[in-house]
């Protein structure tokens, strides 16, 4: 039954794009097809493209899953955009490889698709990632964080909080990052939990908010309560976890880190609750995407990455009040005048 | 129905006052009272009985052995006082939710907007506090009227309309999640700015210290809600309807009950225990976080079964919903001391929800 959907759905993106071709002098179609429409940081991802594509005179088609991790609801957008016979795709794969047969459906059907924030697995998958340097985002905090205990770094107890159980690439791309930074042997870097170091305590899955963030530091304050760096997927698993420490007193002993730059991180780390985050930029991602598509459409170019990368790296920056030197870093007032959300 | 064994045979006739000739052939006849008596039980037969009397025995019993045999792996941190007052402070918002659940259940319906009444209720009440500048009680009483209304609104579509509770709870889950959305702007409200703008809000997040143990106001609130309603649901004639319209509505009907009303009641009741939830999430949380609990409504469903409610109505304990709650809990615990992978846990609570619901059909082919 999939089957004779996916084959009338291909047809008719074939029909779709035959029968498009005249309008696309008018107007250039393109899609953003976001995780969520919830996390601020995709709210961001919209503005940026919407305000690329007003500016670009690009028809912009916009999708979301319900949750993190609804690969249905995101399957069912790309088909609709190649019946839509649009020009490009932005989209953040809630699911790095299961997205992978409606995406090369799309590059089929003649579609530029883009990744943003979220690379696929294989990253060719897509014709092109722009996205945050993950790994380095969990490197910046992972070195600050070893940076700041000087020699105590050598007796650390460890603690990592991370997305869910599916172990999606930036939930191990940050992971590992931070372990790397940290001077940790991470074996193989696309694992969570296989790592042998005795100062890591453990890892619990947070599904990236407060609540998680909190019961899941729970969790790990009872199998060592003398825990003192604590890695978190993002700001509000941050935020979580800086609650349970504060609920048992410990909150100015242990060293939070984080990833994203979301504003409300950035007024934690103003305000100590995070020692430092990495902040990302995804205004610049999906501005950059819409106009990667206008490139496309007008001449067939297909965006390059970067050197040395399979995907196009749209910045990081450290933001913590405590710089260490040789790492580069911004104050929280000025991440302020930067942050999303 | 049986009857006993003959008596020894009378001796003969001593005088006249005897019986007449044609009784002496009923000498030798049965002679007893035809009576009733309980037929003799297989064991197995006898813990299905029961267990049908009780059905609350099912959960406390899984609640102990758990208890013990995460006990014996997990070793004297999971025993600590400590742990298992956490445990408590963990699954208390599930819990209450869970109180909420079984009121639905036991009507026979099914509630799948508890969570996102509760979470919209915590944005309402953080927003107007904090963002708005309304003094913390005004806004803690605005988020239970509407909490309530929300409830109501469930229930005037299933009495009213005679929609599906599923139905009806499938569309207002997505309604009320997408209010909260709009409303919050799916921003949270940090835990600093609750501090300095409204920390009433944060009430049910003070705990205090008994032996180790570290015991929250929410936890207490949780006990407290499982009580009330237990004595509400057993000891009083709105109770007893609401058992009566989750066993047979006509029926009830037919007895007199205003089974609409009641149903409209009930809804709107466990609206207005999700609102009192929202206040124990952000004491909980910490934050306001519209992204949070965005399953709390399967895994209310998920302590009620474990609990014994049975979904078809109309039986079970509210205290049954307490115990699968922390079962729940205790599983969750146990299996993260002892080392065990996210996804086990996950494997096995999906195993226990299973086992659970077949322990309650098996019980309900209870012979007399």
């Amino acid at each position: 039954m999939t089957r004779t959907i996916r084959a009338a759905l291909t047809c008719a993106a074939a029909l779709g794009a035959f029968s498009a071709t005249p309008a696309a002098a008018d107007a250039i179609g393109a899609c953003l097809i976001t995780k969520t429409d919830t996390n601020p940081f995709f709210v961001k991802m919209r503005e940026g493209a919407t305000a690329a594509a007003a500016e670009k005179g690009i028809t912009l088609q916009t999708y979301a899953g319900r949750i993190d991790g609804d690969v249905e609801n995101q399957i069912a957008a790309v088909e609709s955009c190649i019946a839509a016979g649009v020009s490009g795709i932005l989209i953040t794969p809630s699911d790095s490889r299961a997205l992978a047969p409606a995406v090369t459906q799309a590059r089929a059907a003649g579609i530029l698709v883009i990744a943003l924030d979220t690379p696929f697995e294989p990253a060719d998958t897509a014709s092109a990632t722009f996205a945050t340097d993950n790994f380095r985002a969990g490197v910046l905090i992972g070195e600050w964080a070893a940076a700041t205990l000087g020699d105590a770094a050598a007796s650390a107890r460890i603690a990592t909080l991370d997305l869910n159980a599916s172990q999606i690439s930036v939930d191990y791309l940050r992971n590992q990052g931070f372990m790397t930074g940290f001077g940790i042997d991470v074996k193989d870097p696309t694992r969570i939990g296989d790592e042998d170091d005795g100062r890591i305590v453990g890892s619990d899955v947070t599904n990236g908010n407060e609540e998680g963030g909190r019961t899941a530091m729970e969790n790990l304050l009872q199998v060592d309560p003398a825990i003192n760096v604590v890695y978190t997927i993002n700001e509000p698993a941050a935020a979580g976890a800086y609650e349970a420490l504060r609920a048992m007193g410990r909150q100015n002993e242990v060293l939070i880190v984080s990833v994203d730059g979301g504003c409300p991180g950035v007024r934690n780390v103003a305000e100590g609750v995070i020692g430092a985050t990495s902040m990302q930029f995804p205004l610049r991602m999906a501005s950059m995407g819409i106009e990667a598509i206008a490139a496309f459409a007008a001449d067939g170019t297909e965006p390059a990455n970067a050197e040395g990368l399979d995907f196009f790296n749209t910045g990081v920056t450290l933001v913590t009040d405590k710089p260490v030197d040789g790492i580069p870093s911004i104050t929280s007032d000025e991440a302020l005048g930067l942050c999303w959300g | 129905m049986t009857t006993t064994p003959p008596p020894p045979p009378r001796p003969g006739p001593v005088s006249g006052r005897g019986p007449s000739d044609f009784e002496t052939g009923l000498a030798a006849s049965p002679q007893g009272v035809a009576r009733f008596e309980a037929p003799r039980r297989t064991p197995l037969a006898g813990i299905q009985h029961l267990l049908h009397a009780t059905p609350t025995l099912v959960p406390v019993i899984v609640l102990a052995l758990s208890i013990l045999v995460f006990g014996l792996i997990a070793g004297e941190r999971f025993f600590s006082p400590f742990n298992l007052s956490l445990i408590l402070q963990q699954v208390s918002i599930i819990g209450i939710l869970a109180a909420a659940q079984s009121l639905i259940v036991l009507t026979a319906g099914i509630d799948l907007s508890v969570a996102a009444i509760m979470v919209l209720m915590s944005v309402v009440s953080g927003k107007l506090a904090i963002t708005m500048g309304v003094p913390a009680p005004l806004a803690l009483g605005a988020s239970f009227a509407l909490g309530t209304l929300a409830g109501m609104l469930n229930g005037l579509m299933v009495a009213r309309l005679k929609l599906p509770p599923f139905i009806v709870t499938l569309g207002t889950w997505n309604i009320f999640f997408a209010l909260n959305l709009w409303f919050s702007g799916a921003q949270s409200i940090r835990s600093q700015d609750i501090d300095a703008a409204a920390p009433l809000l944060k009430f049910f997040g003070n705990s205090f210290r008994v032996a180790g143990a570290n015991i929250t106001f929410g936890s207490i609130l949780m006990v407290v809600i499982f009580a009330v309603l237990w004595y509400v649901l057993n000891r009083t004639a709105w109770g007893r309807h609401v058992y009566a319209i989750g066993d047979d509505k006509a029926a009830a009907e037919l007895a007199g009950i205003r089974t609409d009303r009641v149903l409209v009641q009930v809804y709107a009741l466990a609206g207005f225990i999700c609102a009192i939830g929202a206040w124990a999430a952000i004491g909980r949380v910490g934050s306001i976080s519209p992204q949070s609990f965005y399953e709390g409504n399967l895994q209310s469903i998920t302590a009620v079964v474990i609990g014994g409610i049975s979904l078809f109505g109309g039986r079970g304990s509210i205290m049954g919903a307490l115990f699968g709650a922390l079962i729940v809990g205790v599983f969750q615990s146990g299996l993260r001391l002892a080392g065990v992978d996210v996804l086990w846990q996950v494997f096995a609570i999906g195993w226990l929800i299973i086992i659970a619901v077949a322990i309650d059909q098996w019980i309900r082919k209870v012979s007399a």
